[in-house]
């Protein structure tokens, strides 16, 4: 009761009276808050004037502060602080940072860059980033690849080419595989034999007699495997058939299989089936040239480069 | 002028209390909101932004459904890093057709609004189904029913129409299809208009085969029809690096 009484004694009431005898304790806030709050509204008063605020007629009020950036026309341009013109800047210092490098990589051919110690620095940090992101979600983070999916970089087997310019053309243009179905075209039979005979080039278990047919078949015109694969069955680049003979695969799981016999299913699979995948998308509007070229050297040094 | 002006009014008066209330808390989203309707650069002027094809909207339906926008989100920011990884920045206008949009604001898993064409359809299917085969150090949920479960086309019209309401130019007269073909171009104002939706629905999941496999249409189809759309309908290189600068 007294504790009540000293209060009603020290605190404002703010005068009104409910019901005859409710009152309202009236606090005032801080001075330390007050003038803290006083502070923001001039900070916002400076910020209003620095960087765009108000809303104008079909515009808006763009502040006094500046930036000024060089855009790919080469022109100079100056723009009240937006972040789009923010970004220019940072995209202008980074490209000014990096212009010793690019400029040396667009001068030098491809054996040249692979050479340099100082480059292949560069090339090792800068097209690791751009692999992770463009490259390794399909060919896995080493370039190992995906049996069924995605060709393996680091091996010496090359669909499209291993060069320099041919791994170029690849990244700039996109691939597209493609592999007629047999399935319809030829027996049963006919395709086992085939299957056998292709295992028998990469040295696989495979029935002598069935291989000896197949061989047959895949020289004559019926099934005409040699029209693609080449008449030595080692695939032409040009269309980007594959080698049949190095034991390396990539749409027939044979490395995945134990059983000889397995393998042999796994390649008649193929053939009855065939393909109509093994797309990669094209990366010349993703990636600048400079940024292919990187990325042409890295992968030809992954280690299978030729 | 004699004016008093007494607390006791507003407090004694619940009425004049909320009608008072809800104007002072509606000055935020007034400040904020309302004069994006009258800048005029709001939503920047580009050629190619159209509104997604039955295939693509029913794709962008079940992207809703399995919840992606809770790890991805479709927003590109002005901000180097995100330019690098990325691309280019996400337009106003590239998201005008959207409702709602996507651009979310938490990214678990990468950002999505230029994911087209960046992979191959085979990838999305492989992924979508099993994304750790793909990508081992994933931790995105695997989606195989996707792919097993045959997409509804049957009320595709009534959700054309439902968008329609809402401002996204379907057609449904001929007067409406004619403003199309001047503003899409006759290819895509045939996928945009309603009483052919089902049909070109079909036509493009057919011709696409984005599932790999034909013999019908599965929600994988509508899924990797419109991720593969995402991002690509503003061709960049025919603007200059800067042509958007202006708009902010």
């Amino acid at each position: 009761m007294s504790e009540q009484k000293l209060q009603s004694q020290t605190v404002q009431t703010t005068g009104h009276a409910w019901d005859g005898d409710l009152q309202e304790y009236n606090n005032p806030l801080p001075v330390w808050w007050v003038y803290t709050f006083y502070v923001t509204v001039a900070f916002a008063l400076v910020y209003w004037t620095i960087y765009p605020s108000w809303p104008f007629g079909k515009g808006w009020i763009g502040g006094v502060s500046n930036i000024t950036y060089v855009n790919s026309e080469g022109e100079t341009k100056t723009h009240s602080w937006n972040t789009r013109a923010l970004l220019m800047e940072d995209l202008n210092k980074a490209a000014a940072a990096q212009k010793p490098y690019f400029d040396k990589i667009a001068g030098m051919s491809y054996a040249e860059i692979a050479k340099d110690p100082d480059m292949n620095g560069f090339i090792l940090s800068s097209g690791k980033a751009l692999f992770a992101d463009n490259c390794a979600p399909c060919h896995q983070a080493g370039g190992q690849g995906k049996i069924g999916f995605f060709p393996n970089l680091t091996d010496d087997d090359w669909l499209y080419g291993g060069t320099f310019d041919k791994i170029n053309e690849t990244i700039t243009g996109g691939r597209h595989g493609y592999m007629p179905a047999f399935g319809e075209v030829l027996t049963g039979e006919q395709i086992d034999d085939l299957a056998n005979y292709v295992a028998s080039l990469s040295g696989i278990g495979h029935d002598a007699a069935k291989a000896a047919a197949g061989n047959t078949l895949f020289h004559g015109e019926t099934a005409a495997c040699y029209y693609c694969h080449g008449a030595d069955a080692k695939g032409r680049q040009v269309i980007g058939s594959a080698n049949l003979t190095d034991n390396i695969w990539l749409w027939a799981n044979v490395p995945g299989t134990d059983s000889a016999a397995g393998k042999v299913a796994a390649i008649r699979g193929v053939i009855t089936g065939g393909l109509n995948k093994g797309v990669m998308p094209t990366w010349a509007g993703r990636l600048s040239p400079e940024q292919i070229k990187v990325l042409t050297v890295y992968v030809h040094e992954l280690g299978g480069g030729q | 002028m004699n004016f008093n002006f007494k607390h006791e009014w507003i407090e004694t008066n619940i009425g004049l209390m909320a009608v008072l209330t809800m104007l002072a808390i509606s000055v935020g989203g007034l400040v904020e909101i309302a004069p994006l309707f009258f800048i005029d650069k709001t939503i920047e002027k580009v050629d190619g932004v159209r509104p997604y094809t039955p295939l693509e909207q029913r794709g962008r339906d079940i992207y809703q459904r399995e919840g992606c926008y809770l790890c991805h989100s479709q927003m590109i920011r002005p901000f180097r890093d995100e330019k690098l990884r990325y691309g280019h920045y996400s337009l106003a206008a590239e998201s005008q057709y959207d409702h709602p949009f996507q651009w979310g604001s938490k990214r678990t898993g990468p950002d999505l609004a230029r994911v087209g064409g960046k992979y191959s359809n085979e990838w999305h299917v492989q992924h979508l189904t099993a994304p750790r085969s793909m990508v081992p150090e994933s931790v995105m949920p695997n989606y195989p029913w996707l792919i097993k479960t045959p997409l509804d086309i049957s009320d595709i019209a009534d959700r054309m129409k439902a968008l329609r309401k809402v401002g996204v130019p379907y057609s449904l007269t001929q007067a409406e299809y004619e403003a199309n073909v001047k503003k899409f171009g006759e290819t895509v104002a045939k996928q945009l208009h309603i009483p052919n939706a089902q049909q070109s629905l079909i036509e493009q999941a057919n011709f696409g085969n984005y599932d790999g496999d034909r013999s019908g249409i599965s929600e994988m189809d509508a899924l990797v029809a419109y991720l593969q759309v995402l991002g690509t309908m503003v061709d960049f290189s025919k603007y200059n690096d800067d042509a958007f600068v202006n708009d902010r």
